[in-house]
């Protein structure tokens, strides 16, 4: 009976998630179709090609990489979630990582599921509020926010947040964590073509290579 | 109608997708919670976690907005509020703008005010990052049931899987910080010499300091040890509600860490 209670609630978040990023889809598609015909402009069809040659090979083939990666992390309603409002990497997954980890629940249980959502749709409606804050308040604000002083803290987010929630993740499995990171220290010193911009694509790398090492140690009993 | 970045209907359109966004999060949000209650979770769980994601998004969010207001130079600020708002990030918005621009010859700095310019950009900056939001609606569950049949066979191997994927993800992100570490070697008389694409999509010729890779080296260890230090006060001096804010704490404190640091270590020559 509990089981079948369970699947349930799965299955729903499925169906409304679908409807959902379905509308949100539609919604954000039409937004440049609908300033098109407001302000009676056409799209320089070869400016427009050409961007999109420029863009999409890149960005689509991250797109897929990140589906594959992340939603196996997320959980089904903070895929649903993170899909529409972005900031996966460097905000949704490591909040939903502290907040699992605090709750003390696994991420493949129901419960990790529900925490790992809350966690998420909070942090996007805190994210979604800020910014229409700042939108209001943009005149007084720019000059605080764009003071030269306090470029290096925007500039070094990712290293204060992965210095963080480093600490916590690898000191709880350091037998597993020893590997990966000495890989992707190496490729990382080593190939300068490997910066901000290709870090994404170096996600699913760690990920399977962790993976891979963690099969082995565990056949060895070394976990 | 006459045509301006900053023209009242397109923030009443934005308005409306970014409500249904909102709209989306607390829906999920609220079926979330009853879920939890429903299966008997604990209501200060639940309230912490709340409490906590919300302060640990809160810098993150004011980084967003920084780049809500880069981009609004050229594009006024609706567009950029909803681009920022939804998928996408200051990086990719930027180089997809830049890439739009330059079908046109030119580079993107000052406003816009061409509306065939205008809507040119809009849709390359849309269509170029639509293949995550097409795809998770039709894989997601694919996916998971995946994950579910792969996890079944055992429950020990279970665990061990879900912390290398966590593990696999965040030891990119280390490597990554160490990824400009390499001018220390590459560079002469201490000055390294590169050429990037600025904020306009023009390459330039740019300068840093030979020491300017430490920066986010030093910044990760400061938050490293705040961290640390807050395990132990939480250990020691019984301080559990610490736990809430460890990770807000790390962070922001590791960021204003950067300011002095990068004053020590250098970053670019101008």
């Amino acid at each position: 009976m509990r089981e079948k209670k369970e699947l349930s609630y799965l299955d729903s978040v499925h169906r409304d998630g679908k409807i959902w990023s379905f509308t949100l889809l539609a919604l954000i598609f039409l937004f440049p179709l609908l300033l098109c015909v407001i302000f009676q402009a056409v799209p320089n069809w070869s400016a427009l090609g050409k961007g999109l040659i420029a863009t999409v090979p890149m960005y689509w083939a991250v797109g897929l990489i990140e589906v594959i990666t992340y939603v196996p992390m997320l959980g089904a309603g903070g895929t649903y979630l993170s899909f529409v409002t972005g900031n996966i990497s460097n905000l949704k997954l490591p909040v939903a990582l502290d907040a699992m980890e605090k709750a003390e629940v696994k991420s493949n249980s129901e419960e990790g599921e529900i925490i790992s959502t809350i966690a998420i749709a909070t942090s996007s409606i805190v994210t979604t509020i800020i910014v229409i804050i700042g939108v209001i308040l943009i005149i007084p604000l720019t000059p605080i926010l764009e003071n030269p002083v306090l470029d290096p803290a925007f500039a070094q987010m990712l290293p204060a947040l992965f210095g963080g929630l480093g600490v916590v993740f690898v000191s709880k499995n350091w037998k597993l964590a020893i590997a990966p990171i000495i890989l992707m220290l190496i490729l990382f010193v080593t190939i300068p073509a490997l910066n901000a911009g290709t870090v994404g694509i170096m996600v699913p790398v760690g990920v399977v290579f962790t993976i891979i090492v963690a099969r082995i140690m565990y056949k060895k009993g070394l976990l | 109608m006459t045509f301006d970045v900053n023209h009242p209907i397109i923030y009443i359109i934005v308005s409306i997708i970014i409500a249904t966004v909102l709209a989306q999060s607390f829906y999920f949000l609220i079926r979330a919670y009853r879920r939890a209650l429903a299966k008997g979770m604990d209501k200060s769980v639940l309230k912490k976690t709340i409490i906590s994601s919300a302060v640990f998004t809160i810098a993150p969010a004011i980084s967003i907005l920084v780049g809500v207001l880069s981009l609004s130079k050229s594009l006024g600020v609706a567009v950029p509020w909803l681009r920022l708002s939804v998928i996408g990030s200051l990086s990719y918005e930027m180089i997809a703008a830049n890439n739009a621009m330059s079908g046109f010859g030119e580079t993107l700095g000052k406003e816009v005010t061409d509306p065939g310019i205008f809507v040119t950009i809009l849709w390359v900056m849309t269509i170029g990052i639509l293949l995550g939001l097409i795809l998770t609606p039709l894989l997601t569950k694919k996916i998971q049931n995946g994950m579910i049949k792969l996890e079944k066979s055992d429950a020990k191997w279970r665990e061990i899987f879900n912390n290398a994927m966590f593990l696999g993800m965040i030891s990119a992100f280390l490597g990554f910080v160490f990824c400009d570490v390499y001018r220390l070697w590459s560079s002469e008389n201490g000055i390294f010499t590169t050429i990037e694409k600025n904020d306009q999509g023009i390459e330039e010729v740019v300068q840093y300091t030979s020491t300017s890779g430490l920066v986010p080296v030093l910044v990760m260890i400061v938050s490293a040890l705040i961290m640390v230090l807050c395990g132990v006060l939480m250990k020691k001096l019984k301080w559990k509600w610490l736990n809430d804010y460890a990770l807000p704490i790390s962070m922001v404190l590791g960021m204003a860490s950067a300011i002095p640091i990068t004053a020590w270590l250098g970053g670019v020559i101008a």
